[in-house]
């Protein structure tokens, strides 16, 4: 880093893992989950904010990490895609997606499941409405969405029958 | 894609991010959400070399009515507003705050930012011309209190003088038998909206008491038209007067051809949405509940 920029220490829980690292202050949060954690499920797409590729939960809520500062994450909690699976365990949407097909490439899942993560911590049982208003921060170029909703219906109703 | 290189700061207080802001004028910018700033600055659109993060000063996350006036502090979200109580109370703040961009910028973006950038296609300065809104700036001269249309200059300038940062906004409840409504539209949820619209107003029985309309996205900032209101005050809102309303607007507006539109499109979905905006506000002043603000495909 350029030696007139002061690096800034950033301090964060990621899936329940505590990290320190000295960054610059530029460094977006998607990178520093990706490069400074090794967590590579959290996916760069647009980098504009609009795909939503790599949408994480920062303390519960998602948000876009490609338009967040590392260090605005600072003291905060983080969850990624990395958290979802369980000892060895799926989580029911993870499965759902397998079983429902609702992904082709891939490259969009990490963020679908973030922001269908959280939709179903908000409402247990969404309506069909509910969870294409749930994923409309997310784009996916391959599957014409019909089989992500049908995942995130299934889930829901997996989940709620236990 | 990275910003260029900066010196970070994150005061602890209001008084140090305007000592700081002094200090450093052109060279500084000053971080709420960052959701306009970030893809700003990752383009490398204007220069900085000092970045002020305001984003954990205290005391300026509130939302609360005090007597006739609702206090919003700027660093409220979008989100936290439309689940707030007093978007219940004005339910085109709801509208604005539920239906900006999607819910992940919703979680980060702020009102103070969303007012301070002044979009010409921006949710809040477009419907929060509709209602009786003042930005409070402090300085370092002190607190200064802006009416919203003043406080919105022109395509992306505010009236922020040097050092200044937008704190709170005050809108005062309005009266009795009053309903807003504020409409969106746009291709996709995290798209720019192609034409907005914004319309507040209060009746008497079946006539049209007070009514203020503004369109977005439309021009460098929002529209207003004297006249279109004018024509609908001490009138009973029938369908025909919305029209003749609405054209006098559309015609006030100067929607640019874009990737989004051409302008005769645009002209007809503004004519459209402010005509739906003005018959939902209606509705909601008789008590009816009308759920959502943007529409996207």
């Amino acid at each position: 880093m350029p030696s007139s920029v002061q690096p800034v220490t950033v301090e964060v829980t990621v899936n329940g893992n505590k990290y320190r690292r000295e960054i610059e202050p530029r460094m977006l949060l998607v990178e520093f989950v990706r490069e400074e954690l090794g967590l590579t499920g959290t996916h760069i797409g647009c980098d504009t904010s609009y795909c939503g590729a790599c949408t994480l939960l920062l303390d519960g809520k998602p948000i876009k990490s490609c338009t967040a500062l590392a260090v605005q994450a600072d003291g905060c909690e983080i969850m990624t895609v990395e958290g979802l699976e369980k000892d060895g365990q799926l989580h029911p949407l993870q499965s759902a997606f397998s079983e429902h097909h609702g992904l082709q490439c891939g490259y969009c899942t990490p963020g679908m499941l973030m922001s269908s993560y959280s939709l179903l911590q908000e409402n247990a049982s969404p309506s069909r409405d509910e969870i294409c208003k749930g994923i409309a921060g997310n784009v996916c170029r391959c599957t014409g969405y019909q089989n992500i909703v049908k995942a995130v219906d299934a889930a829901a109703k997996q989940v709620q029958e236990g | 894609m990275y910003p260029a290189p900066f010196q970070y700061y994150r005061p602890d207080s209001l008084q140090e991010a305007i000592r700081l802001l002094t200090k450093f004028g052109d060279e500084a910018k000053v971080l709420a959400g960052g959701q306009t700033l970030l893809p700003m600055l990752k383009m490398r659109l204007g220069d900085m070399s000092h970045l002020i993060d305001i984003g954990r000063l205290p005391g300026l996350s509130h939302i609360e009515q005090k007597g006739d006036t609702i206090h919003i502090g700027a660093l409220a979200t979008h989100a936290d507003i439309a689940a707030s109580d007093v978007a219940k109370t004005i339910p085109l703040l709801s509208d604005c705050g539920g239906g900006i961009a999607d819910k992940q910028v919703r979680n980060r973006g702020t009102i103070g930012g969303g007012l301070s950038v002044a979009d010409p296609s921006g949710d809040w300065p477009t419907g929060l011309h509709t209602l009786d809104t003042t930005v409070v700036c402090v300085g370092p001269a002190g607190e200064r209190k802006v009416a919203i249309a003043d406080f919105i200059i022109d395509s992306y300038t505010a009236d922020l003088q040097d050092g200044e940062l937008v704190t709170e906004v005050q809108i005062k409840v309005p009266p009795a038998n009053s309903g807003g409504a504020y409409l969106a539209f746009k291709r996709a949820a995290p798209a720019y909206p192609t034409s907005t619209a914004a319309v507040q107003l209060t009746m008497d029985g079946d006539i049209c008491k007070d009514i203020r309309m503004a369109l977005g996205a439309s021009a460098s900032k929002a529209v207003v038209c004297e006249e279109a209101e004018n024509a609908l005050r001490g009138q009973a809102l029938t369908r025909e007067n919305l029209e003749k309303a609405a054209a006098l607007i559309v015609a006030a507006s100067e929607p640019p051809a874009d990737a989004r539109g051409s302008e005769a499109f645009k002209r007809a979905m503004l004519l459209s949405i402010v005509i739906e905006a003005a018959e939902r506000a209606l509705a909601r002043s008789k008590g009816e509940e009308i759920k959502g603000g943007h529409r996207y495909a």
